[in-house]
């Protein structure tokens, strides 16, 4: 089980909270023109990383901030979390 | 029956207390502190199961976990555990045991055959056996090896014993209490660090307590009682035995089993009878010794054949003898103390050294001693069926290919030792990768992967004075890179015997003409041939080797087989062991019951139960229950001796005539405050949102962002920047995440908050032709005519002097009003409603009347918004605004979506007005089609309408509209049902919505 810093809580177990996919990915504007291959890549397809993966992680049993984790997927070292509006 | 093999004095048990124990039905005695073995040995009895495959007697091994084959079925205050080790199990007064794998008894077995049918079970037997015919799997095959598979038999009956779970944080986990962890626990201890020092057994002192080593000028084990004594004293440790460490995951969480009550007749009342420990370590120390390896002989699993240590850890600890007569057979110096041990207790043994001419002191003691000894001498194979009689043995060349003439001694047991293995198992599954250690033939821990750290001869180190030099070293570093402390105590002087290097020697050759089996791995009887023809077939990998032979699997997990095997695979391949590999460690280390894992969770605890405050009064009124994911809801009340159907017809049809009141607490309620408020909704949902006035409630529908729909319901403007949102009872606590998201993620810059109140409101939705009556009569100075509060209206209400909130908002398509009030005046609303509607005829209703009204009214809910339809699918396209953006919309342009032959929602009659149609059912054309029969759409929600007294159903159809008036069959093969239907609106009560505003 991971070892998660929320960056509000501090060190928590991973069962408090929900994995929320890659943290990379941005929505396309609204009302913005949309090209069908554009809004695929946006809805569908992501990449699947060897190594580090920037991800966002969401604090269901705790604060109920999302915030954003550097984490390896192979040894699923965290090298560092973050909240949303900072860089990584 | 006497304990013939107890020795008078030797051993930590306590002869004072004399303990009856029943195997196999016969009654025996033993002594507080044996386990479940040594109280048999002590009674002679060596025959304790059968073999896995070929049925073959079975007896002792080891003396703990790594123990292949003793596994009994255990039998405790009227309970029955499977998959029970021997040796690890203790003694209790009354306890009984029973063999395994064994028909119609241990001692005759009919499976036995199968060790005579033995070359018709080859490696990959099941694999080539069992492939064809096709028809036989399910009828023959599949019986047949869930018949002979497994250790014992699972207990039907529910647990009443209770099983807890914990969780821990030290900074320092130590796991296992012999030298290397004790000396590390302790000196990490006095230098302020927060310990927790875990041992399997009951007993602490790992091989200190067989150990003849003096440290400083105590034994061993006045040493470990003394340190232990110690650490039980101290604020910042925990110590616990009966305590197995058996997995090590990922960020240093350990996982612990313990055993807390299996050693006693029953449970100590308020005690769980086992306990599971999830401890974050910052540190962690792996202590887990070594076991000793076996060397492969012919008939090398004969009841009788012990590993040496094993041997001599029955005598020291238990008091107890292996045998008479023992043989022991080694390629190392530690074996020699078990030959010592038994000539100090007056039984003279005789040695065989695969060694030509070792010279070490403690070779030199036993000597002088006088006892046997011959050198360049092996085992080629034990006799003896039941029990070892005599062993064949013979002089060894010098390149171990050659054997001399074979004589036939006398002995009754044969201790073997092929040096030893270190228990690299939670080293390995933290991430470390291992390397090969030639001077000791195994594998030890390489790189450090997580916070880990290995000790003593778990590490490889098989001397006691280097074992406690490095750990009181480690645990002095490790403790001081957590506590910055510098207290340290140095290592104790220590006398022990000096050893010379073992022989690599592990597998005695077969004699021309002998056919002897060389059992590699005991527990699934896997024979040196077995691993020969998997190589021969092409199998490479160890791996793949593993798993066509079953060498290391079930549950002893290899723990004496693993090495030999891959010896005998590099010695085929022509390979160095380290370019072989080994397979992947992976815990549990030891077998751990269902029970621990689950803990509480089990029954009405597996989950939380959530219901309404008026739970009790439904209860009061007969209300028979449903779960709607973790709420418990009424279904219908039940009346005299009305079923399901009767009485959700009458509810139903009271809402209908009259008026109706349900429990809709368990909506997912959600608060929305903010200047930017409506600007969310707006993105969020499918419709507009910008111009609803307060005091008004809309429908809306939100999608995923792939344009699914993800959920729908009612929200209300209560003031400027105030709504108030419902979700569906399933999809509450997606919807909240899902805002959140957007919120904090995609559109920080919205000035939005959002918090669940779902549990702040309790809701009752009052529907049907009275309905606006007894509002009136609830709140009798409010202007609640269809003007002063109109469809979609919402006001604010004072309900006997409790704060309401009223919506006026239909599900059922009826005249109706939903009421909020603070859950603490739930019931008081509730009582209030049904006091007050007597004389409009009230009555309650449950959710399946619920489900009936809303599909004859042919509202979708969750059995059409199933996670595969668009709007357009489900009658929603007028929820659509094409005007403004909003999640998912993007995607309700894609191809697939505006094809003209999606599946949409219609509705669904039977002909013959009568039959109902089974949920799940599919539209074909033609119901006697040669299969697979096209299948058009699928029965999504039916019900018995109470409108039109015939049954009705929604269904999702190819073509959707187009095909009303169509005459089809709905199919249920499960309910082996063929039904003529035909296809009408979905709106088959009040298609026009005349009601909800009247």
């Amino acid at each position: 089980m991971l070892h998660i810093k929320c960056p509000y809580c501090g060190m928590r177990s991973q069962n408090e909270f929900a994995y929320g996919g890659d943290a990379t990915v941005k929505r396309p504007e609204l009302n913005k023109e949309v090209s069908d291959e554009e809004w695929n890549k946006f809805v569908y397809l992501r990449k699947s990383p060897r190594g580090k993966h920037l991800e966002l992680w969401h604090h269901i049993s705790g604060c109920r901030q999302w915030f954003k984790v550097q984490r390896d997927t192979i040894t699923h070292e965290i090298f560092k979390t973050a909240e949303i509006s900072e860089d990584i | 029956m006497s304990q013939n093999y107890r020795l008078d004095k030797v051993g930590l048990i306590n002869r004072g207390k004399k303990i009856s124990f029943k195997f196999n039905g016969k009654k025996y005695f033993g002594y507080e502190g044996d386990t479940l073995a040594s109280a048999l040995i002590a009674n002679g009895v060596h025959l304790v199961g059968r073999s896995f495959k070929y049925h073959r007697p079975r007896g002792f091994f080891g003396v703990g976990a790594d123990e292949p084959y003793a596994i009994v079925q255990l039998y405790r205050n009227g309970e029955t555990d499977p998959n029970c080790r021997a040796t690890e199990q203790e003694l209790f007064d009354g306890l009984e045991a029973k063999s395994v794998n064994c028909w119609p008894s241990v001692n005759f077995d009919i499976g036995a055959i199968n060790n005579f049918l033995n070359r018709f079970f080859p490696a990959g037997f099941y694999y080539k056996t069992f492939m064809w015919p096709k028809s036989f799997w399910y009828k023959v095959y599949e019986p047949f090896i869930r018949r002979a598979a497994g250790f014992g038999v699972a207990s039907t009956k529910h647990d009443k014993e209770r099983y807890e779970h914990k969780y821990e944080y030290c900074d320092l986990l130590v796991a296992g209490s012999g030298p290397s962890g004790l000396a590390s626990a302790y000196a990490a201890s006095k230098n302020g660090a927060k310990i927790i020092l875990a041992e399997d057994k009951p007993r602490f002192g790992g091989s200190l307590l067989t150990s003849e080593a003096n440290i400083g000028n105590q034994s061993g084990k006045e040493w470990v009682d003394k340190i232990i004594a110690e650490l039980k004293e101290m604020p910042n440790v925990i110590v616990k035995n009966r305590a197995q460490v058996f997995g090590y995951y990922d960020h240093n969480m350990l996982v612990m089993t313990e055993r807390i009550n299996d050693h006693l007749p029953k449970s100590k009342k308020y005690s769980p009878k086992q306990r599971l420990w999830y401890i974050r370590a910052k540190e962690a120390v792996i202590s887990s010794g070594s076991i000793e390896r076996p060397i492969v002989f012919g008939n090398n699993d004969t009841p009788g054949v012990v590993l040496a240590s094993a041997a001599r850890e029955y005598l020291k600890v238990y008091g107890v003898l292996v045998g008479k007569k023992p043989l022991i057979f080694t390629n190392n110096d530690s074996a020699y103390e078990t030959a010592i041990e038994f000539k100090k207790n007056g039984v003279w043994p005789i040695v065989l050294d695969t060694r030509s001419n070792p010279d070490s002191e403690t070779i030199n003691e036993a000597k002088s001693m006088g006892i046997n000894i011959k050198f360049s001498h092996v085992v080629i194979a034990a006799k003896g069926y039941k029990k070892v009689k005599s062993a064949e043995i013979a002089k060894i060349s010098k390149d171990k290919k050659d054997l001399g003439k074979i004589e036939n001694i006398e002995c009754d047991c044969i201790c073997v030792s092929g040096f030893w293995t270190p228990t690299i198992h939670l080293a390995s599954q933290s991430g470390n990768k291992t390397k090969f250690n030639e001077n000791i033939d195994a594998f030890i821990p390489d790189k450090v992967k997580q916070k880990e750290t290995t000790l003593g001869s778990a590490n490889g180190i098989f001397t006691l004075e280097e074992t406690l030099k490095t750990s009181f070293e480690a645990g002095y570093e490790i403790s001081k890179k957590i506590t910055n402390k510098e207290n340290k105590i140095t290592a104790p002087q220590v006398s022990e015997k000096k050893q010379v290097k073992h022989d690599k020697f592990w597998c005695v050759p077969l004699p021309k003409n002998k056919t002897y089996k060389r059992f590699l791995d005991f527990q699934n009887d896997v024979v040196v041939t077995d691993v020969e023809l998997a190589l021969r077939e092409g199998y490479r990998s160890i791996e793949h080797v593993k798993r066509y032979t079953t060498l290391g699997m079930a549950t002893d997990q290899g723990k004496t087989s693993n090495l030999n095997g891959l010896q005998l695979v590099s010695n085929i391949e022509n390979k160095i062991i380290p370019a072989v590999g080994h397979t992947t460690f992976r815990p549990p280390y030891t077998p751990v019951t269902i029970g621990a894992i689950v803990g509480r969770e089990v029954g009405k605890h597996s989950k939380p139960t959530r219901k309404s405050p008026m739970h009790l009064w439904h209860e009061k009124h007969d209300a028979v229950f449903v779960d709607a994911g973790v709420w418990l809801r009424p279904r219908y009340y039940k009346q005299g001796n009305e079923g399901l159907f009767e009485a959700s017809r009458r509810e139903a049809e009271n809402v209908r005539k009259n008026v109706g009141v349900c429990d809709v607490t368990t909506l997912g309620k959600i608060d929305i405050k903010g200047p930017d408020a409506a600007e969310l909704l707006n993105r969020v949902y499918t419709n507009a949102w910008l111009k609803l006035p307060v005091g008004k409630a809309r429908y809306g529908v939100m999608l995923r962002e792939d344009g699914i729909v993800m959920d729908d319901g009612t929200t209300t403007r209560i003031s400027e920047n105030h709504y108030h949102m419902t979700t569906t009872t399933a999809q509450a606590a997606n919807v909240l995440s899902h805002l959140e998201y957007y919120l904090q993620i995609v559109w920080p810059e919205l000035n939005v908050n959002v918090v669940s109140t779902t549990e702040q409101w309790a809701g009752a939705a009052i529907a049907g032709p009275n309905s606006r009556k007894l509002l009136q009569k609830l709140f009798s100075n409010m202007d609640v005519s269809n003007q002063g509060l109109p469809f979609m209206g919402y006001v604010e209400g004072n309900l006997f002097g409790v704060y309401a909130r009223i919506f006026r908002i239909s599900f059922s398509g009826e005249l109706a009003y939903e009421v909020n009030v603070e859950s603490d005046n739930g019931n008081f609303m509730w009582e209030k409603i049904i006091e007050a509607g007597k004389e409009f005829d009230i009555q309650p209703y449950g959710t399946e009347a619920l489900s009936t009204l809303r599909i004859e009214m042919g509202h979708v809910a969750g059995s059409e918004l199933d996670g595969r339809t668009i709007p357009y699918d489900t009658g929603l396209q007028g929820m659509v605004s094409q005007k403004k953006d909003f999640i998912g919309k993007r995607s309700l342009n894609r191809e697939a979506f505006i094809a003209g032959d999606r599946q949409k929602v219609v509705g669904v009659v039977p002909l013959d007005k009568k039959t109902s149609i089974p949920e799940g059912s599919q539209l074909v054309k033609d119901a006697n089609a040669k299969l697979p029969n096209p299948k058009l759409g699928h029965i999504s929600a039916s019900c018995w309408s109470v409108e039109y007294n015939n049954p009705f159903s929604l269904a999702i159809i190819k073509d959707g509209k187009n095909m009303i008036g169509q005459k089809l069959f709905a199919l249920s093969p499960l309910k082996n049902k063929s039904i003529p239907v035909e296809i009408v609106s979905s709106h088959y009560v009040d298609p026009k919505g005349e009601r909800v505003r009247s």
